[in-house]
């Protein structure tokens, strides 16, 4: 497949709804094709490209001087297309996306918090990152907002305005942000009638640590460090897409042997935590055996990555310009063997999960997620593909070392919990199989090559395949080699707004199970 | 179901011991009279993520899987503070969290212990203090104890809290 060979036909079209690209650059922030266009065209050309089967992928915006950059991905067969915008300080006015785009909703939101950009046609204006403590006429990502700004003493989310049900027997569950086991914060407002769900409203930011800010000013070992605590379960996946970005805007290539070390982390990475998923979405169906079965392969392969790589859960170990340390002929071997076992055992239990009726019972058909409502959200990952997304930036755009490897992305269509599993079930088989590609054919030579800061103004697009789905990460470079803006879109932001919908219908008491079979980040949404 | 039974037969009994040091065999002896004086053998733990990037919390999980099997000391997560001795709490104390943690301290019963569990908890870790976040849980509630790492391991977890309770 040539890549781009729909681009054509897009831009014809807004040639023909007399959208004025100013300028195109292929090379700018390759692999993406850039567009500049007019603030007034913005919202237009969304609708466009939402009529051609273009995905919405992000919007982040940056201050420049006196104009806020306003940036937004599309994406379609793998290729991103980058939709750029001025408006000034003083009026920032732009359409919105939400019209055309349901799942540009809450990151248009977090835009307008954080930049104070006004989205003039966006359905619902309600805050989104911020939660009062803050006031609303200041913008945390403004430069004039100092970074340790002293909070408002302002009384906790008391005020906020949830979706209201009236009539008889509806009644509403409140819980969070402090959840009743191990998990992070978060609110879910239910409105129920006896067991079932009328509707489930999620107030989330709890977590929001002030990542984009505090990213400001570091250097990009700092940045790298960072991004690997985006989201501690794809700590991998996150400092990737960071150094990547970085790498591309200082035009540095990583040596072979450190790339296909950074896919085998990736791929240990999706395998921990789809084993740590699938055991504990039985759990959350108190089928406690497959719980702690799955709990224990978890800890054999976590073990594995403390021994050859230095951390449980690989913190740490990618860095701009490669990898942090190279693994010895040891330690490649005893990755290598543990693959088989890992086989073996799920030989015995996949079995079991496939027909073992009570869990059967409790899987299929609960928390549907249709094709359509997953493709207009822009749902990624595993929730994307059980709903029939298929779409695998490993495969469809692949990136070093992808680029000789065969990826296969299982998809099924009933889009339920049962659906859910069933892809990290085979994307765990997968894996397994890249990873024996990976550590067989390993490349020799250096893991990691100098990093040399690029010139002021340089930026870059990361782009890799999470376990959870596509992350898309931007970074510009200020002077001295500081960052002068990193924006992380962790998948979540598409995944956690889908199980709004599919618990529409479903009991209260499935909720556990439907929230775990989405496994939305908290961390990786408030930043 | 027979394939269920034979699994758990070949899988037989995982649960290690801790590492052979005569320091921390004295701890875990320690630790189960402790519990058995202190808490009636029973130490009931409520964890409050304050911000933390979820890595500490993965790692709070595995004290449940079956090689370190916490509840074998009488150790066991609860759902409500009201049911907690322990609140043992992670991440940099988001500002977004702030208020819904000083309440889960409050609905705490006395005597409670606070232990700071790993880098964020105990210091601000890679976050530290800014608009949205507080850092060191010490700045927002009183601290019994601190366990560092980025995040802690089950088995730092384990010895941490072992040696909180030597100390209370």
């Amino acid at each position: 497949m040539s890549h781009f060979d729909w681009l054509s036909e897009l831009l014809a079209r807004y040639q023909d709804e007399h959208i004025l690209v100013r300028r195109g650059a292929a090379t700018v922030l390759a692999p993406a094709h850039l567009l500049e266009i007019d603030p007034e065209d913005w919202g237009r050309a969304a609708q466009v490209a939402a009529g051609y089967a273009c995905r919405w992928a992000g919007v982040w915006a940056e201050q420049r001087d006196a104009e806020l950059t306003v940036t937004a991905a599309l994406a379609r067969d793998g290729d991103h297309l980058l939709l750029r915008t001025q408006v000034p300080l003083s009026t920032p006015l732009l359409p919105s996306h939400t019209p055309y785009y349901p799942g540009a909703d809450r990151m248009e939101r977090h835009v307008q918090d954080m930049h104070g950009v006004v989205f003039s046609d966006h359905p619902d204006a309600r805050r989104w990152s911020r939660h009062n403590r803050w006031a609303a006429d200041s913008y945390p990502l403004r430069k004039e907002f100092a970074a340790d700004s002293a909070p408002l003493p302002t009384a906790p989310e008391q005020d906020y305005p949830f979706v209201q049900t009236q009539g008889a027997g509806a009644y509403e569950i409140p819980v969070g942000p402090v959840h009743a086991g191990i998990i992070e914060p978060g609110h879910f407002r239910f409105q129920a009638v006896g067991e079932m769900v009328l509707n489930l409203e999620q107030r989330l930011g709890y977590v929001h640590k002030g990542i984009e800010k505090i990213a400001e000013g570091r250097d990009a070992q700092g940045l790298a460090r960072l991004a690997g605590r985006v989201s501690g379960d794809s700590t991998v996946h996150h400092a990737w897409a960071a150094c990547m970005a970085m790498e591309r805007a200082a035009h540095l290539t990583v040596p072979p042997r450190a790339q296909a070390l950074r896919a085998a982390y990736a791929e240990r990475e999706r395998i921990a935590n789809h084993l740590g998923d699938i055991g504990a979405i039985c759990n959350d169906v108190a089928f406690a055996f497959m719980w702690q079965q799955f709990a224990r392969l978890r800890e054999l392969w976590l073990r594995d990555n403390a021994a050859c790589c230095g951390h449980r859960l690989l913190m740490d170990c990618i860095v701009p310009g490669g990898v942090a340390r190279d693994l010895s002929p040891e330690q490649v071997a005893r990755l290598r063997s543990a693959i088989d076992p890992l086989r073996r055992e799920l030989a015995t239990l996949y079995p079991i999960l496939d027909d073992h009726p009570s869990l059967e019972d409790r899987l299929a058909t609960t928390g549907v997620l249709s094709a359509e409502q997953a493709q207009r959200l822009g749902c990624l990952g595993y929730v994307g593909k059980a709903s029939g997304q298929d779409a695998d930036l490993r495969r469809d755009h692949p990136y070093a070392p992808y680029d000789r490897l065969h990826v296969h992305a299982p998809v099924f269509s009933s889009g339920d919990v049962e659906a859910r599993m069933q892809v990290r079930m085979q994307e765990i088989l997968d894996s397994l199989e890249l990873l024996v590609v990976l550590l067989d054919t390993l490349p020799d030579g250096a893991v990691q090559v100098p990093w040399q800061a690029p010139a002021a103004g340089s930026e870059g697009l990361g782009l890799v395949e999470g376990w959870r789905g596509e992350i898309l990460c931007h970074v510009r470079f200020g002077a001295d080699g500081r960052i002068a803006r990193y924006f992380p879109r962790d998948p979540s932001w598409f995944n956690w707004p889908a199980l709004e919908l599919l618990i529409h219908g479903n009991i209260v008491p499935d909720f556990p199970v439907c929230n775990k079979s989405v496994n939305g980040s908290y961390s990786g949404h408030d930043l | 179901m027979l394939r269920i039974l034979n699994k758990i037969r070949q899988t037989g009994l995982i649960t290690e011991d801790l590492p052979r040091d005569a320091v921390l065999e004295q701890v875990g002896e320690q630790l189960r009279a402790g519990i058995a004086r202190q808490f009636q053998g029973s130490l009931a733990i409520r964890q409050v993520d304050a911000g933390s990037c979820n890595a500490c919390e993965l790692e709070i999980h595995a004290l449940n899987n079956g090689y370190y099997d916490i509840e074998r000391y009488g150790v066991h997560f609860v759902a409500s503070p009201r049911h907690a001795d322990v609140l043992l709490v992670t991440g940099p104390v988001s500002v977004h969290m702030e208020t819904a943690l000083l309440r889960t301290y409050e609905a705490t019963p006395a005597p409670r212990l606070v232990i700071a569990a790993g880098d964020c908890a105990a210091c601000g870790g890679e976050f530290g203090c800014s608009y949205a976040s507080r850092g060191a849980v010490s700045n927002v509630i009183p601290v019994d104890a601190v366990i560092p790492g980025c995040p802690p391991t089950p088995l730092a977890l384990m010895q941490g809290l072992l040696q909180v309770l030597e100390q209370a």
